[in-house]
């Protein structure tokens, strides 16, 4: 069974990432130090609770370069919800937090007179360029969002009262705001392809 | 756009699933792990899983319980029933609860509603209403499976619940629990117009119009429990009539 390595947050809801984890037939197992976060061949950052909660909790245990370091790698990670928004570089939640910094953007909260927060199954279109997403619905648990699928990676959008991000994908790294391992068979059938082309990515 | 949701409700009693009017002459209805699953396959967007074990040797199931159903269940999951301390939410979401439902506990110390949002998040602090139509006008909450009346006004509460966190209502009529009249469409619609949050519609679901008014009333999510339990609409048959209707629907 293939080890996948899942990054301790420190935050709610682990238990459904790794159960929806060993459905897809994979051994996962908890890291909280910088040379796991490297060396692992798979990587999945959870993240459910607040910006700089998270960011605080990746801050000690001096994770922030490993996790860096390995997108830009474009090493096979896999991040969930508060994972993908702490990609960016802060957000209206947490002001004065900054977030990881892979590309520059940052996350504001849903302004559009709807229920915040966003909870329930939204479309999700991806756009021509996705490899791994693609059309269904996914479920979403979320205050704050990303308005624009950053430079250089493909994206999916979704429609909550306007246009938002609802995952990225750059090669073997995918980030979802929705949650995968919730989203039913379309959220499997993601794991399935995101396990299948990081497994491609690997050095032989 | 976002769908409306459609969630069976399951009531544990000693790990298993239970049902009756009013929690008076509990039936055994199956299996939780077996009817989650069923419920996924037809459709459930989500889960409600609330234990209602009279003592505290019933309730050390529960976890139990939660663990297995989180195994095998890819759809969102909200455990309930005897959350006293936010420690209690911590052990539900750690067996593999979503979010974490709770009621009583939060009427007698409110204060609980801040600690969970701050521990937990607000999108995983669910906090059940009960209410009963007042005699002079509106409604009040009631507790401990509305045998007590607190003298609560719930539309008050519901704002204050929200303002200290929580992220999700989940309001019972309690006048109609277990009556298949249809949910309270005028509480309903009051307490969603007062909240920023979604809000869950319980009590008193019998037929797809039901749920249709619900949601045409403003909740964002349709409760039901004994409807899908004796088998009379499976969750695809509802949500067939919720499309027909033109309510937006995961398909």
């Amino acid at each position: 069974m293939r080890e996948i390595a899942v990054i301790r947050t420190g935050t709610a809801n682990l238990a459904s990432v790794l159960a929806g984890l060993t459905r897809a037939k994979c051994d996962p197992v908890l890291i909280d130090d910088p040379a796991s976060v490297i060396s692992a061949d798979y990587v999945v950052l959870p993240g459910v609770g607040t910006f700089s909660a998270v960011m605080d909790e990746l801050t000690a245990l001096g994770l922030v370069e490993a996790i860096r370091q390995r997108i830009n790698e474009a090493r096979p990670t896999m991040a969930i919800c508060l994972g993908l928004q702490v990609l960016g570089s802060s957000s209206e939640e947490s002001p004065g937090t900054q977030g990881l910094g892979v590309f520059d953007a940052r996350a504001l909260r849903f302004d559009n007179g709807l229920p915040v927060p966003q909870l329930g199954w939204n479309r999700v279109h991806p756009e021509a360029d996705c490899r791994l997403l693609c059309e269904g619905y996914g479920y979403f648990a979320n205050s704050y969002r990303l308005d624009e699928v950053p430079p250089g990676w493909a994206g999916a959008m979704a429609d909550y009262g306007g246009p938002f991000v609802a995952a990225i994908e750059r090669g073997p790294v995918l980030a979802c705001q929705f949650h995968p391992e919730l989203s039913g068979q379309w959220g499997a059938a993601l794991i399935d392809r995101w396990l299948a082309a990081a497994q491609e990515s690997l050095p032989c | 756009m976002l769908t409306s949701r459609v969630i069976p409700c399951l009531d544990c009693r000693d790990g298993r699933v239970v049902k009756g009017v009013k929690f008076q002459g509990l039936r055994d209805a199956g299996c939780p792990v077996e009817l989650s699953m069923n419920y996924e396959r037809q459709g459930a967007d989500e889960l409600i899983l609330l234990d209602v074990s009279a003592t505290p040797e019933g309730r050390s199931h529960q976890h139990d319980t939660v663990r297995r159903v989180r195994q095998a269940l890819s759809i969102p999951l909200t455990c309930g029933g005897g959350v006293r301390v936010s420690d209690d939410a911590g052990l539900l979401l750690e067996a593999g609860a979503d979010k974490v439902s709770v009621n009583t506990a939060a009427v007698i110390k409110p204060e609980l509603i801040d600690d969970l949002a701050r521990r937990y998040g607000s999108q995983c602090t669910v906090i059940a209403i009960d209410a009963v139509r007042h005699d002079d006008n509106g409604w009040e909450v009631v507790v401990q499976s509305g045998r007590e009346r607190t003298g609560r006004d719930a539309i008050q509460w519901a704002k204050e619940v929200v303002q200290r966190g929580c992220g999700e209502i989940m309001l019972t009529s309690w006048d109609r629990d277990g009556t298949r009249s249809g949910y309270e469409l005028d509480l309903l619609s009051a307490v969603s117009e007062a909240v920023t949050v979604p809000v869950i519609a319980s009590g008193g679901a019998a037929n797809p119009q039901h749920l249709i008014d619900a949601l045409k009333a403003g909740a964002s999510a349709v409760l039901a429990a004994s409807i899908f339990h004796d088998g009379e609409y499976t969750v695809a048959d509802l949500k067939t009539v919720l499309q027909d209707a033109g309510v937006e629907i995961r398909t």
